[in-house]
């Protein structure tokens, strides 16, 4: 392009002159990239590296043995546990309190939105800590849970409710604003063609959220997965019977058995890896989806 | 199927959409519903459908009350303005939608379907298209696999939402004239909203005129512009002239329209008064005139070219104009 002919272009406002304007000087990216590049290697990369060296300082043999003796298949049978009760309740709860929020109007619709993000906002320790206070022995339900022969607190029970508590603002946060955004035409066309509400909700709603969903999902079921703050509360650390996956890394790691809680800890990093790697896939799709 | 809308309120919070309307359409009609924006005509069309519920009144479908009824047990086929097409659906799903939720029992087979959705596509020129996602049409073509998915619930009201609003010019012209023959042939009743007096004037058989929730004028397009109702009817409908006058001691406004001006430089006869070219502006064969009046009204003239030339009409020039047809409206 000639002088001339970018002078004329610069006056309208065409993408690359927009960009020429707010390129930054050379140092200032140099430094900008470098900064947020150390810093993902000092806090992201040298801790996922250790994790994964520490694990197998004792050889393979040791590696194995840490991650399969009883106690260990017994955490990891309890979070898988965990997990597939807590992912498909949020999945159902959110999906339902999105539909609410996105088609109708009702009072007390802000202070809903407001409340689904209330254990992003709480501790996790509190947020455990509420459900001793409420189903403890010494808690509100307590004497009659105990009379029943119920217990919640220091059991799976327990563990679930926290769980699920935590996790639970995962999908219906995914889900709010990509209904708001698709609107509720396709859902009328589906009730005017003459569909009923179940099949307006499989051939229409659902198809149209399913990425969003899955997304929510994948990110609430690494939470459920590796939530430990709120779990360890209710937990009571009961080994073989009460400990998850976190909580089983941790008593390691406080007996010393390093190689071991390392080798447990590689669990929850693979759990890691594979929820990004299924996030950034997932992203692609959503990306795609709505380029089309 | 005739349709008797009678009384109905609706109002949304504070918002009065509809307030007191009542319309009879007869079986086979095209009718417009024409109105601005916010005056309520959407919002009558989605009570037709059952979309929406009214406040008070009655929705009759031949006579039996339909007030109560589902949209699902209406059976009309609604096409909305941007479309709703499924956009996860090929536009033979889209189209096959309506046929295949229906229940078990009266649901057509495969085959049945297989056909009836082919017919469809037919009729509305796409047949090459039905293995296409909605997002791979142009604004027409998607159109059109709206109204054959409407169409394939054999609906007994077709209720169309701005059909054209979304399409560039050309394309709406094609398509309204194609409405009309589509009309023509299946015979259906049919209303349509829109807020183009050109395309109610061209397309409806009846046009309907809403604003601020009320029915202003219901009648033929002809009646509806050449004997408007009221003064919005007659602003509404094309361009207006206004002067206010008084007829024996009582205050009106008069109006004309800018293309039924006689432009002379001597006195005319019946109704013609004295004004002052303000401003010329040649649009090929048609010519617009910004005339002042003698008591400073602005009026604006739509006149053939030639007579410009003719009379060699210039700003400052002094001329007498008389409307050819007036509308007077007591104030």
């Amino acid at each position: 392009m000639t002088s001339a002919a970018f002078e004329r272009d610069s006056r309208s406002v065409s993408p690359q002159s927009v960009r020429a304007a707010l390129e930054d000087p050379r140092w200032l990216r140099v430094t900008l990239i470098s900064v947020a590049l150390g810093f993902v290697f000092l806090f992201l990369f040298l801790p996922l590296a250790a994790v994964f060296s520490e694990a197998l300082a004792g050889g393979l043999s040791v590696y194995w043995h840490a991650i399969s003796e009883p106690i260990a298949r017994k955490a990891i049978l309890l979070t898988v546990i965990v997990a597939c009760v807590s992912v498909p309740l949020n999945a159902v709860f959110g999906v339902a309190a999105a539909w609410a929020i996105a088609r109708f109007e009702f009072r007390g619709k802000n202070l809903l939105i407001t409340l689904i993000d209330l254990p992003f906002a709480v501790s996790p320790v509190i947020s455990g800590l509420i459900f001793v206070l409420l189903f403890g022995a010494q808690g509100v339900f307590g004497p009659w849970l105990q009379a029943h022969g119920i217990k919640i607190i220091f059991a799976v029970p327990g563990i679930v409710l926290a769980t699920t508590f935590i996790t639970f603002p995962f999908v219906a946060r995914e889900l709010i604003p990509l209904m708001q955004e698709q609107g509720s035409e396709e859902e009328e066309a589906a009730i005017s063609l003459g569909a009923s509400g179940w099949q307006m909700f499989r051939r229409v709603t659902l198809p149209n959220i399913r990425l969003g969903l899955l997304y929510g999902v994948v990110l609430l079921n690494a939470r459920a997965m590796g939530e430990f703050g709120a779990v360890s509360v209710v937990s009571g650390h009961v080994r073989g019977l009460t400990n998850t996956i976190p909580l089983h890394v941790e008593i390691l790691y406080n007996e010393y058995q390093t190689d071991a809680a390392f080798a447990v800890a590689t669990l929850l990093a693979f759990l890691a890896l594979v929820t990004l790697i299924a996030k950034r896939a997932l992203e692609w799709h959503i990306r795609k989806e709505t380029e089309s | 199927m005739s349709i008797e809308v009678r009384d109905i309120w609706k109002r949304f919070g504070d918002f009065t959409a509809l307030r007191d309307v009542s319309l009879h359409v007869e079986p086979g009609e095209l009718l417009a519903l024409l109105g601005p924006s916010g005056s309520g005509k959407t919002t009558l069309l989605r009570l037709i459908a059952g979309l929406e519920r009214p406040d008070t009144g009655t929705i009759s479908f031949e006579g039996e009350d339909a007030t109560d009824r589902s949209v699902r047990d209406r059976r009309v086929g609604f096409v909305f303005q941007h479309y709703a097409l499924f956009r996860h659906m090929t536009v033979f799903e889209n189209v096959a939608f309506g046929p295949r939720v229906r229940p078990r029992e009266t649901r057509p087979s495969e085959p049945e379907i297989q056909a009836r959705v082919h017919e469809l596509l037919d009729l509305v020129q796409l047949e090459g298209l039905a293995r296409r996602m909605p997002t791979q049409l142009s604004g027409g073509q998607r159109q059109r696999v709206a109204l054959a998915r409407a169409l394939a619930v054999q609906p007994r009201v077709l209720l169309l939402d701005e059909p054209f609003g979304a399409l560039d010019a050309r394309v709406r012209r094609e398509l309204r004239r194609w409405l009309r023959k589509l009309h023509d042939e299946l015979g259906i009743t049919s209303l349509f909203v829109t807020h183009d007096q050109e395309e109610a004037l061209e397309l409806a058989d009846r046009i309907v005129v809403v604003n601020e929730g009320r029915i202003e004028q219901v009648g033929a397009p002809d009646e509806v512009y050449r004997r408007p109702a009221t003064p919005f009817v007659f602003g509404f409908l094309g361009e207006a002239n206004w002067l206010s006058t008084t007829i024996d001691g009582r205050k009106a406004s008069v109006g004309f329209r800018p293309d039924d001006l006689e432009i002379s430089l001597g006195p005319l006869e019946g109704h013609s008064f004295a004004a002052r070219v303000q401003r010329v502006q040649s649009l090929g064969a048609r010519a617009k005139l910004e005339l002042v009046s003698a008591s400073g009204s602005l009026v604006q003239a739509d006149v053939p070219s030639e007579r410009v030339r003719t009379l060699a009409l210039s700003p400052g020039a002094e001329v007498y104009a008389a409307p050819r047809e007036l509308q007077v409206f007591p104030d």
